[in-house]
């Protein structure tokens, strides 16, 4: 995983609430046995106007130029703004791959859902919480500028606005310690290794109908 | 010791190890496996030349892709039968077990981990799908995972997690004729929407759960993702032990009284502390048909489509429009005036053999109305299909002109051939009316099999419990 220290990235608005996985990445792409190339599908039915189908080349598909990620001024964004409850519904792990593969690496929001919010610090994202006042005055700003960028230190827990406004976000330690380190989990956990052999010694014991 | 909550019972009997944030080792006792969420994390443990920790732990299947009429011509599409492909050659190498599409097992993971009896009370399970919440029912921790958890698990049996808070809902009262587990848990969520649970694990008590079938249990905590929860769960009880006993996977004769005297240990204590609480009455809950692209976008049948303009926040108006426009509808349209084009009757939500049976009790000696262009009926697993055909439900679907499929998600979610084509309409029994869910364009209602079955003979919503007083 990369790791994750700080960012100074450019913001797009994604002004919606619940905001799903099925359509951050639709559930014709999830048939693949892969876990790139999913940046081009990213809200593929919000995007384009036909239908995606994957292993399609996506250059040529009609464009829904309402679409904020279809705005010129949000070419290259790193830092997605979004509304309550993102991420949403289905578990799959493609929602994340489609968002870091497209470019993002920062996800701020008033409330995530939990498996997503989880699936990405596995993948090198970092969603944010902050509260819905915030995320609404940081909407207002970046519509009313052009080329409204943010700055994200995760060390220092912070983000900063164009006009030097530091907002404070929380963090698990022990996500912040791995995202900051790119640490790989399994790793980390395999050092516990007698620890969980020990563990499941004793509930063999005491019940041994679930190891059967 | 002060009271705990079924919750802080699970969580603290499957804690390995504790990291100075609190975050804790779980160890996991069931890995439910299916095709969609697996091969990036087969793919990652071989990468890092590792093997699966405990192999008896994992239990395999397909179903998101499998086509549900035609199973001898194998899958058509080659990217979603490489897919399924790529899960048996993963069991097989691994000596995972699996059951393969055509073994009379398989079938949709939430409906076949519990008919197995491989979900047991006191377990965790996890599976690479969100709707894992389900196997709650057994008073187990359940729920979904993502991929990169699914290697996480394989290679060590354990989860790095965070204790959620504890939430109640209560559900005092007898049910009304024709209201279901559905109908409570589509309820539930509009009345504390689909953010409600967000960091909560949620148990359901109170006496309507009480007097719930396992299957009833088992929809309702299948619901409860649609919450914001991670988890639902029901306390153990005879209902579940009943339910239990014989199954493939559960304790044999000699360990069956020491398992049975513990699961009766898993319930809440008595003053045991929740950190939220939901008082439903379930003497009041009617019917429930969703209206728009969010399960908390619910009425009761007997409701109307509601107006954007009576809506303060702005945000939630512009959804609230947004909504109208993606699904068709006009303000203020009373439910039972909207017309459905295909109705769906299956999904990990409602496919046992209880909701089959809800369904064809409806349908039974009619026919789907004119405008009606499919109805599909789809058992949960090859078991349920085969004891629905038993009982002659088959029969009953048919002469209805229900089509009577094979086992799989389908529709639900509809990644194999079964989908909704741009602007028709849908009474489902699935679990997700989001944009797009049933194919793009399509328009979701989410309802229980009977208020389902009632849309297919009658063409368009009707409150179930009217025609059950008619018989
Ligand atoms: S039936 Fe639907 S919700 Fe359930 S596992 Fe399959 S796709 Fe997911």
């Amino acid at each position: 995983m990369e790791k994750f220290t700080r960012l100074d990235g450019l913001v797009a608005p994604l002004d919606r609430a619940n905001v799903d996985t099925d359509a951050i990445i639709p559930k014709q792409f999830l048939k693949s046995i892969k876990r790139s190339g999913f940046g081009s599908n990213l809200f593929d039915e919000w995007r384009y106007f036909d239908h995606g189908e994957p292993g399609q080349d996506c250059s040529g598909r009609p464009l829904n130029q309402d679409f904020v990620l279809n705005q010129p001024r949000y070419q290259g964004a790193q830092i997605l703004l979004a509304r309550e409850n993102f991420g949403c519904g289905s578990s799959r792990e493609h929602a994340p791959w489609a968002l870091l593969d497209y470019g993002f690496r920062v996800v701020i929001a008033p409330s995530f859902a939990d498996i997503f919010f989880n699936n990405c610090f596995k993948n090198g994202i970092l969603p944010i919480v902050l509260d819905a006042a915030a995320v609404d005055e940081l909407f207002r700003e970046t519509l009313a500028k052009e080329g409204s960028r943010l700055t994200v230190d995760l060390d220092a827990q912070t983000v900063t606005t164009p006009a030097g406004k530091v907002l404070s976000f929380e963090v698990d330690g022990f996500r912040k310690h791995c995202l900051l380190n790119g640490l790989d989990d399994i790793g980390l956990t395999l050092q516990h290794a007698d620890k969980i052999k020990a563990y499941e010694e004793r509930r063999r014991q005491s019940e041994p109908w679930v190891f059967m | 010791m002060s009271a705990q909550t079924l919750y802080d019972k699970l969580w603290q009997s499957h804690v390995v190890h504790t990291e100075p944030d609190g975050t804790a080792l779980l160890y996991i006792d069931r890995h439910l496996l299916h095709e969609v969420t697996s091969p990036q994390a087969f793919e990652g443990l071989r990468l890092a030349g590792r093997k699966p920790w405990r192999l008896s732990a994992n239990l395999a299947v397909a179903d998101h892709n499998v086509p549900t009429t035609g199973l001898a011509q194998g899958i058509a599409d080659p990217i979603a039968r490489l897919q399924v492909e790529t899960l048996d050659q993963n069991c097989m190498e691994l000596g995972i077990t699996e059951f393969r599409m055509g073994d009379p097992r398989q079938g949709i993971v939430h409906v076949i981990g519990p008919e197995q009896g491989a979900t047991l009370p006191g377990m965790t399970v996890v599976c690479g799908d969100s709707h894992t919440s389900t196997h709650g029912a057994f008073g187990a921790l359940a729920h979904g995972i993502g991929t990169s958890e699914v290697e996480h698990v394989l290679a060590t049996q354990c989860l790095l997690q965070k204790k959620s808070r504890a939430m109640l809902v209560r559900v005092e009262g007898a049910l009304g004729k024709g209201v279901t587990a559905k109908d409570i848990a589509l309820a539930v969520i509009g009345q504390i929407g689909t953010a409600g649970g967000n960091g909560y694990a949620i148990e359901f008590g109170g006496s309507a759960i009480r007097a719930l079938s396992m299957e009833g249990r088992m929809t309702l905590c299948n619901m409860a993702i649609e919450a914001g929860a991670r988890a639902g769960m029901v306390a153990v009880d005879d209902t579940t032990i009943n339910y239990v006993k014989g199954r493939p996977f559960a304790p044999k004769a000699d360990q069956w009284e020491r398992a049975t005297a513990y699961w009766h240990t898993l319930v809440s204590d008595s003053g045991a502390h929740f950190d939220a609480l939901v008082e439903v009455d379930g003497a009041a809950i009617k019917p429930q048909v969703t209206w728009g692209t969010s399960p908390e976008m619910v009425v009761a049948v007997d409701g109307k489509v509601p107006d954007p303009m009576a809506e303060a926040d702005p945000v939630k108006r512009s959804g609230i429009e947004r909504a109208l426009a993606y699904m068709g509808l006009q303000a203020n349209t009373p439910i039972v005036q909207i017309a459905v084009d295909k109705v769906f009757i299956g999904s990990c939500t409602n496919s046992r053999i209880e909701d089959l049976r809800a369904a064809a009790a409806i349908a039974k000696g009619k026919h789907k109305a004119a405008n009606i262009k499919q109805v599909l009926v789809v058992p949960g697993s090859g078991l349920v299909k085969q004891q629905a055909e038993q009982e002659g439900l088959d029969k009953i679907f048919v002469e209805a002109g229900f089509e009577w499929r094979d086992p799989g998600c389908s529709m639900c979610l509809a990644m194999n051939a079964d989908r909704l084509e741009p602007g028709e309409r849908c009474a489902s029994t699935s679990n997700r009316n989001f944009e797009g869910r049933q194919g793009q364009g399509g328009r979701t209602h989410l309802v229980s099999p009977a208020m389902a079955a009632a849309a297919a003979i009658a063409g368009h919503f009707v409150d179930v419990r009217e025609l059950m007083s008619e018989v």
